[in-house]
């Protein structure tokens, strides 16, 4: 009992993680009709605006303390970030801890920029060519990206940890009247899990309540209608772009202290999120999200020792293989509509 | 008992009760229209023909054997041909290759790994599919790109697909839709020459009833998914039943 | 000649002309020259564009032809290559049961993939095809490990059985005794000319992988598989089943694939599962639509272009550039360098990915379309028109160039 509540815990991260992707490629394909298969390395780019704050708050002035000598005996040089001359020690400390949190605040103007530029400047010119064409420029535009990246940082991870006051874990085990130290869950995890709850609640109420959401969704269901009503659907299908991809940032920039950043980190979500999107049903916002938990809880089931001797390898292709069955007996996915993609 | 019999054919989607005891008989060599008001059924009875729909209930047989269950391309391959509302030709292909594909298929069935032979040195299938394109008016266009051909040829190439493989029956749907007067006379005319020459047995479902009279020689008329009346167009025209379907009780 | 009308001929015979005198070709300055380290005319890598070629050519019998495009392909080549590595291991270092192995056991992977991932077309079809080669590649690094030494990768050693090589016989993978690493070398004045057993071994079965989809371009075959990409529904309505013929052209494909996955293994006998990672797949992918997908040359120009490309790009580091660009002022010569090499060197995948995006959005028909381009512009420039007089690839095009889709 302890085992199957420890897994379906752990599970619930990595699902949020598939579940915010999920969501923007559904958003993506639904309202502009378009595979985007950068969608992954936007992820990643969110995950590398983490390292960027990170970096930006511990730019250092150096200073020669006179006083002190290091080993070849010339004066010692103090490196003090910027952030602690300007607000003094402890909160300056504190800022650099809380990097990750606060990369939040670059990811969203940052991923809404180049949302903005990816849909001016490419998506757009491919609406109406073959999805085949969609996916090639996007694939080609995904290697692009990460190659910059990797120019840029490096081909090694970089670890980024989260704020100390959520180093710790919890014993959720404890709450439940287990043993101590059984089910154990790490403070950070957690507050992903909740993060990503609300960024899915502001995403779903953005569309449910906001005249805007309405016509959007009036645009997925039925795109010409809606522009023969005179509403100019292109701007809104470009903010729609902007948002899948802030959403993927932020989900990437929590996600780093998780997963360390590296430039391939996208690539490998991308293959996972394209599958989650599949078994949810195209063009379905619940069905992403919870084939998005439902996929991240398996894999974690997947990964229990019980299960792996019984059936070895199990862990490693059990969303893959999850994917084909469902395609196969229900080509529309778990919540897709009737008729949206069934060939 | 004709060539195409249809009996108690029902078809319901979800409360909409799309087709009631449709029967229909179309005999052998006649041109049988399907008329009726929008959202008579018309092209729900079409998808049952080819085997795009499954019905409910009743049977639907052609030529002694019953199509219901099977795919389009094995009813195809029973002869029965379809000529779509908006031309389906090969749009990447040339006009004769479009016409070829036809000929292979009726000469090779619906699966055969021809990878070693030269479709240049086929020699009788090149010259079946150049007959045929005389015959449509289409020889000089044969390496036309199909996907830039005008409107009106397109439905001629259709045609030629269709005839090129001696179906028994060929099923138009409205192919005169859209069409400017002078190129549905003409369409007109091709019809009744290939009516004349092939003998094939044609239904076709139209609005436009100068292409209906101008055809048929039974007319069967559609009104919420039954057949009210099947008739010669003679007595088609002054019958009340159809004034009624169309026009509504009120004016009666 | 070999049941090809006289203008196919012509053209297959200019294609095996450029393979044998590769050696050539791909070594066009002289040792002393300053650009000899620009020479492409070692086996490693003639031998590279063969295997890659013959890769080339087998996906677009898939995607050129029926428009289906796989992202899976790389298990195929990972197949090959650990089915030719068990042949080593097991039979004998001959290269020929080897490669035979790989064609077959790629053609029953191929089958049972396609089977399963063509009842669906479009995006699932492609999504399918990841789906499947990402399990493939996780498969092999987990429990198949017996099968294919998880990470190490799978080798030849010493130890074991070779039942059909006798004491004496050779160490290396090898022709009935001749061996694939075997050189022999040519100097004319300046310049070195290189001529390797495994680079022939390779470009015959590129020539013979050229010739099969030369025929099946031609055929009735491929003719459906054009009716496939051009119409799947007057397919169906015209009393002909796209399944069973998409079906073949996928295994057709993914045995092409196997080919080279064999022919890897017999020039380096050594498979690891990184072979079947997806981005390979996408690599085949990004080699057929530049060349040219639907096209008899464009895989082959491809293949060629890019692992050519690739080879000098890696070489052109800063210390190069600096060598270039040293007539420049300084300033101006450290810009100038420090651009370059974004795109250069290590940067070669960000050149190639650029590239590759420019192709699908503005070259659909990638560089045959683009040759073609020329020619025309060319020959309305040179006044009298010659038209019709085209190349041989005139009549293979099969415009992959996709109009504007008709939704």
């Amino acid at each position: 009992m302890d085992q199957i509540i420890l897994q379906f815990i752990n599970g619930l991260d990595k699902g949020s993680a598939y579940a915010l992707i999920a969501l923007g490629l559904t958003l993506i394909f639904g309202t502009l009709g378009v595979v985007n298969f950068a969608h992954g390395t936007l992820f990643m780019l969110g995950a590398f605006c983490a390292v960027v704050m990170q970096r930006i708050l511990t730019l250092s002035a150096i200073t020669i303390d006179p006083t002190q000598k290091d080993f070849l005996g010339r004066p010692l040089e103090v490196k003090t970030p910027y952030v602690e001359l300007w607000f003094g020690h402890d909160i300056g400390q504190l800022l650099i801890d809380w990097a990750v949190p606060l990369s939040l605040l670059l990811a969203i103007p940052f991923m809404a920029l180049v949302g903005w530029v990816m849909e001016r400047g490419i998506i757009k010119h491919f609406y109406k060519r073959p999805h085949a064409d969609q996916i090639l420029v996007t694939f080609g535009l995904a290697i692009v990206i990460q190659e910059i990246v990797k120019q840029i940082f490096g081909a090694n991870p970089i670890p980024v940890p989260a704020p100390k006051a959520f180093s710790g874990s919890l014993d959720f085990g404890v709450l439940l009247g287990f043993d101590p130290n059984v089910i154990v869950y790490p403070y950070w995890r957690l507050v992903y899990f909740l993060f990503s709850s609300v960024i899915l609640a502001a995403v779903f109420a953005f569309l449910r309540y906001t005249t805007f959401g309405m016509v959007v969704r009036a645009g997925m269901a039925d795109r010409e209608t809606v522009g023969i009503l005179g509403i100019n659907i292109d701007k809104r299908f470009t903010i729609m772009f902007a948002i899948a991809a802030i959403v993927a940032g932020v989900a990437g920039a929590m996600y780093a202290p998780i997963n360390s950043p590296n430039y391939h980190m996208g690539m490998d979500f991308l293959v996972l999120s394209f599958v989650v999107v599949v078994v949810g049903g195209m063009g379905s916002l619940p069905g992403a999200v919870l084939a998005g938990y439902l996929l991240g809880i398996l894999e974690s089931f997947a990964s229990m020792n019980v299960i792996k001797d019984a059936l070895p390898g199990i862990d490693q292709i059990i969303i893959y293989l999850t994917a084909i069955v469902v395609l196969l007996l229900r080509p529309r996915g778990l919540l897709g509509k009737r008729g949206v993609m069934e060939d | 008992m004709g060539i195409l019999e249809v009996k108690n054919v029902n078809k319901s989607f979800g409360g909409l009760h799309a087709l009631k005891d449709v029967n229909l008989s179309v005999r052998e060599n006649t041109v049988h229209a399907i008329i009726g008001p929008n959202g008579a059924g018309k092209s729900t009875l079409l998808n049952v023909l080819v085997g795009k729909l499954i019905p409910d209930t009743g049977s639907v047989m052609f030529d002694g054997k019953s199509v219901l269950g099977r795919k389009p391309y094995e009813i195809n391959q029973m002869g029965i041909s379809r000529v779509f509302q908006t031309p389906e030709i090969f749009g990447d292909l040339t006009v004769l290759e479009n016409v070829l594909i036809p000929c292979f298929a009726h000469r090779d069935g619906v699966f055969r790994m021809h990878a070693f032979e030269t479709v240049e040195r086929e020699a009788a299938m090149i010259e079946m599919a150049e007959r045929i394109l005389e015959d449509v008016n289409m020889a000089d266009k044969r390496h036309a790109h199909a996907a830039a051909l005008s409107r009106g040829d397109k439905r001629r190439l259709e045609m030629a697909m269709c005839l090129v493989q001696e179906p028994k029956l060929l099923l138009l749907d409205e192919p005169t839709a859209g069409m400017a007067r002078a190129n549905t006379n003409s369409t007109i005319d091709l019809l009744k020459e290939i009516h004349e020459k092939r003998a094939i047995t044609m239904v076709i479902i139209e609005h436009d009833m100068h292409v209906v009279f101008s055809l048929a020689q039974r007319i069967t008329v559609l009104a919420q998914g039954t057949p009210i009346v099947e008739d010669t167009p003679e007595n088609i025209k002054g019958n009340p039943k159809v004034r009624e379907a169309y026009l509504g009780t009120a004016e009666v | 000649m070999l049941g090809l009308n006289r203008k196919d001929t012509t053209f297959f015979l200019i294609v095996i002309a450029l393979t044998l005198f590769t050696p050539f070709l791909m070594q066009p300055f002289g040792e002393t020259s300053p650009l000899a380290q620009f020479n492409g005319g070692y086996p490693d890598l003639m031998a590279k564009v063969a295997i890659f070629g013959i890769f080339a050519i087998g996906f677009n019998i898939l995607f050129g032809l029926t428009g289906y495009l796989s992202f899976g392909h790389a298990a195929f080549l990972g197949v090959g290559s650990y089915a030719a590595v068990w042949m080593f291991k097991l039979l004998t270092l001959n290269v020929f049961p080897a490669v035979i192995l790989a064609v077959i056991m790629s053609g029953l992977l191929a089958l049972l993939i396609g089977w399963i991932s063509l009842r669906r077309s479009g995006i699932y079809f492609s999504i399918l095809t990841l789906a499947m080669a990402e399990m493939a590649y996780r498969l092999a690094y987990s429990v198949l490990t017996p099968l294919t030494n998880g990470e190490t990768g799978l080798q030849v050693r010493p130890t074991d059985p070779r039942i059909l090589d006798g004491p004496g016989a050779a160490d290396y993978p090898n022709l009935f005794g001749l061996e694939l690493s075997r050189s022999w070398r040519l100097e004319i004045g300046d310049h070195l000319f290189t001529f390797n057993v495994g680079y022939y071994f390779c470009a015959a079965f590129a020539i013979l992988a050229f010739y099969i989809s030369l025929r099946i371009f031609r055929s009735p075959f491929g003719l459906m598989l054009r009716a496939v990409k051009a119409n799947q529904q007057r397919m169906n309505y015209t009393g002909l089943n796209p399944k069973p013929y998409t079906l073949a052209a996928f295994v057709i494909s993914g045995m092409y694939a196997g080919l080279a996955g064999g022919l890897m293994a017999a020039m380096d006998p050594l498979a690891g599962a990184e072979r079947m990672q997806w981005t390979v797949g996408g690599e085949v992918v990004i080699m057929t639509i530049l060349g040219g997908a639907g096209t008899l040359m464009g895989p082959v120009l491809g293949a060629g272009t890019i692992k050519y490309l690739e080879n000098i790009f890696s070489k052109i580091n800063e210390n190069v550039l600096h060598d270039w660009f040293s007539f420049l002022p300084d300033g101006l010569e450290n810009a100038v360098v420090w651009i370059l090499s974004r795109f250069t060197g290590e940067g070669w995948a960000l050149t190639l990915g650029l590239v590759f995006m420019l192709v699908v959005a503005f070259l659909p028909g990638g560089l045959v379309e683009g040759g073609q381009r020329i020619a025309r512009l060319l020959r309305r420039r040179g006044g009298k028109g010659e038209g019709g007089a085209g190349g041989g690839e005139e009549t293979a095009h099969t415009s992959p160039s996709t109009p504007p889709a008709a939704e």
